[in-house]
């Protein structure tokens, strides 16, 4: 009846073996130039400014951090949808663009899911014409590509004798959704990014969705990216977790101990501003004051300096690395790197023995 | 109070008794509420989209398009009808006893005028005092949001600001002429979580420095418990249940409430397992089922909920439920929470 939707194994794709990460980031920076005011003097937005980070085969690495941190815009330098200006990406030990993985064959095997459903689906084409498209420009015959865009509309709830010929704006917030993910998965591709998929969707029809995301990602062997501002769907969907601040990476490691027993007292404040679901005992004191900083001018040493409570003389001066707490958890944050100079930070003594 | 306001009159804030909303003729957005907000108190009203929350909000003021909708019933604002006021009243009713605040600052702001002379206007407007004292006014709105540096701030333009700021100032601006009743819609819906709370508890500070009387519209139940004293559940066009904040959270007694409650991501029993949904999506508007509008989607519903309106349950002092099986639900809610605390 219909076409199997994975009709090439995932296993031949795999170059590298299970060891090697889906993905790895290194280095990672683009600015962007800016005037400020009226024929005023250059800038630029430092909206990623070094981003290391690596992707396992079958993870989801979920991506937190206040707007503006950059965690939108690495997604659109994964995807290629911006240029980057520094560093490496590496698609299953391939360099993204060089000759053994040209962008065009990137692209078929890593996709991508918006927050506004609305805007990302051609509003002149029927929902079987978008998810047909991108197979059609990559060589799959018409009558093939409709076919597995109907499969693909009953793997995710939409039945194609209703929806097939319907157009995006006679679709609910939560069926275009799904539309969009059902255009993600057609070429069958191998890494999902989901850049805050599911934050316009009400609460019920959000559930409904993570489930149908958890779902594909058994059945069609997917690894994810999950951009998200909401740490509970983080928490509940990821694996490993990256926390984002002013375009750097100053947390990752399992998503049960970055957000149950966080490193950085960013990662701490963030968990502590989510509203307390106790009428008993409400939220009384703000963690965090003001709003996120610019991205144009960060503070000299460690970024989070203005706005932490563990803040001292050292930590306008000296940027803290990205550092290894244990084998799987690392934190930038001087108060918790030994011999740092900072008055919390375990003696070397504590962390050999 | 900054000016003495003439007698007081007792009773509620807002009575609103059976409100019908229907738009075009056809869709009917509100369908019977009946919700009566107490002098200083916080009610938020909580409910997906299309539910009728803000519908029901903006019909206090009478900010629905007057042509394209048809009301019914009563809103009674400090004992006076909303419905009956002409022009006159209705300009005076609004920003000098309600007042209300949107979700994005941006477009409720003026983009060419700074702040601070939109808020002055709205004094003097409303007032007839000079514009030195109009200012003063103004300045001391800015330091009650706590907005930092205030006076540099009154002269910015709204694209000047940062997100947490403008509502802030959109806040300020709500309560320059010291409304008595002060309506919230979304007001930290488009704010990154560290800003939302700090405004939400900017909100529950105000509310009890002030005497606030506040209706707040959200679809985040975090949200509402953290600011309102009383929490009241829409579902399509109708409150389904209203209680005190802990009723409603920790003793539901309305199967949707529980739905909502257990669709979120962390009321999960663990980590991969699947989360509980409500199936299905909210019914069309123009098209109402006969009945429940909350049958089609219920794990309870029978016969009966299909055939007609369900009756409204006390569930305790204060707390009303619309359903027939409201004990069958609170005990699904609570052998389930037993589990999850086993567990």
């Amino acid at each position: 009846m219909s076409t199997p939707i994975a009709s090439s194994p995932t296993s031949s794709r795999d170059r590298g073996g299970p060891g090697q990460p889906l993905l790895t980031v290194e280095g990672l920076v683009k600015h962007f130039p800016v005037k400020k005011g009226i024929g005023g003097k250059k800038a630029v937005v430092r909206a990623v400014d070094g981003v290391d980070f690596d992707i396992k085969k079958g993870e989801t690495l979920g991506v937190v951090g206040e707007s503006g941190c950059g965690k939108s815009s690495t997604a659109r330098l994964i995807m290629g949808l911006t240029q980057h200006d520094k560093g490496e990406m590496l698609f299953d030990g391939e360099r993204i663009g060089s000759r053994a993985l040209p962008l065009r064959e990137f692209r078929a095997q890593a996709q991508m899911v918006f927050q506004d459903s609305y805007s990302s689906l051609n509003p002149r084409m029927t929902i079987e014409g978008s998810i047909a498209f991108g197979p059609r420009v990559h060589g799959v015959p018409r009558r093939q590509a409709i076919e597995r865009a109907r499969s693909l509309l009953a793997r995710v709830g939409l039945e194609p004798a209703r929806f097939a010929a319907r157009y995006p704006h006679e679709l609910s917030g939560g069926q275009r959704q799904r539309v969009n993910i059902a255009r993600a998965l057609a070429l069958e591709p191998r890494l999902v990014v989901l850049d805050e998929a599911v934050s316009a969707l009400d609460k019920s029809v959000e559930a409904q969705v993570l489930n149908l995301l958890m779902d594909l990602k058994q059945e069609f062997d997917l690894t994810y990216l999950f951009i998200s501002h909401d740490l509970n769907v983080v928490r509940f969907i990821c694996d490993r977790v990256a926390v984002m601040y002013l375009g750097q990476v100053v947390e990752i490691g399992p998503a049960d101990t970055v957000l149950a027993d966080p490193a950085h007292p960013y990662t701490r404040a963030l968990l502590s501003s989510m509203p307390s679901m106790d009428p008993d005992n409400r939220t009384t004191v703000a963690p965090l004051a003001g709003d996120p900083p610019n991205p144009i001018d960060p503070p000299p040493g460690c970024r989070f300096n203005p706005r932490c409570s563990l803040v001292e003389d050292i930590c306008r001066s000296h940027v803290p690395p990205l550092a290894p707490v244990d084998p799987i958890h690392r934190v930038a944050c001087l108060a918790r790197q030994p011999g740092s100079g900072h008055s919390a930070a375990p003696s070397a003594e504590a962390v050999a023995a | 109070m900054n000016e003495p306001r003439t007698k007081t009159p007792a009773g509620p804030a807002v009575a609103i008794q059976g409100l019908k909303v229907t738009f075009g003729g056809r869709v009917r957005a509100v369908d019977g509420v009946d919700l009566t907000l107490g002098r200083g108190q916080a009610i938020a009203l909580i409910g997906e989209s299309g539910s009728g929350k803000s519908v029901t909000l903006r019909a206090i003021m009478r900010l629905n398009p007057e042509r394209k909708s048809t009301i019914e019933g009563r809103i009674l604002v400090s004992g006076r009808d909303v419905m009956a006021m002409g022009r006159r009243e209705l300009t005076a009713l609004r920003g000098r006893e309600v007042a209300m605040i949107f979700q994005e600052p941006l477009l409720a702001l003026d983009p060419v005028y700074t702040v601070g002379r939109q808020i002055i206007e709205a004094i003097r407007q409303h007032e007839g005092i000079g514009a030195a004292e109009a200012r003063a006014r103004a300045l001391q709105q800015f330091e009650r949001v706590r907005i930092p540096s205030p006076e540099r701030r009154l002269d910015a333009y709204p694209h000047e600001m940062s997100g947490g700021m403008r509502q802030r100032a959109m806040i300020a601006l709500a309560l320059a002429c010291n409304p008595k009743v002060l309506l919230a819609d979304e007001p930290t819906t488009a704010l990154d979580a560290t800003v939302q709370i700090q405004i939400l508890l900017l909100l529950r500070d105000l509310q009890t420095e002030l005497g606030l009387s506040t209706l707040f519209v959200t679809h985040d139940l975090g949200a509402a418990v953290e600011v309102a004293d009383r929490i009241a559940v829409m579902y399509a066009g109708r409150i389904v249940e209203e209680g005190s904040a802990r009723q409603v959270v920790l003793n539901p007694h309305h199967p949707y409430t529980i739905g909502l409650l257990r669709s979120r991501a962390d009321g999960a029993l663990a980590k991969g397992s699947r989360l509980q949904t409500i199936p299905g999506s909210p019914p069309d508007l123009a098209n109402r089922p006969p009945g429940c509008p909350f049958a089609p989607r219920c794990f309870l519903a029978e016969d009966r909920c299909r055939a007609g309106d369900p009756p409204v349950v006390d569930a305790g002092p204060g707390h009303r439920a619309a359903c027939w099986k409201t004990d069958e639900a609170a005990r699904s809610f609570q052998a389930q929470r037993a589990e999850l605390s086993d567990a």
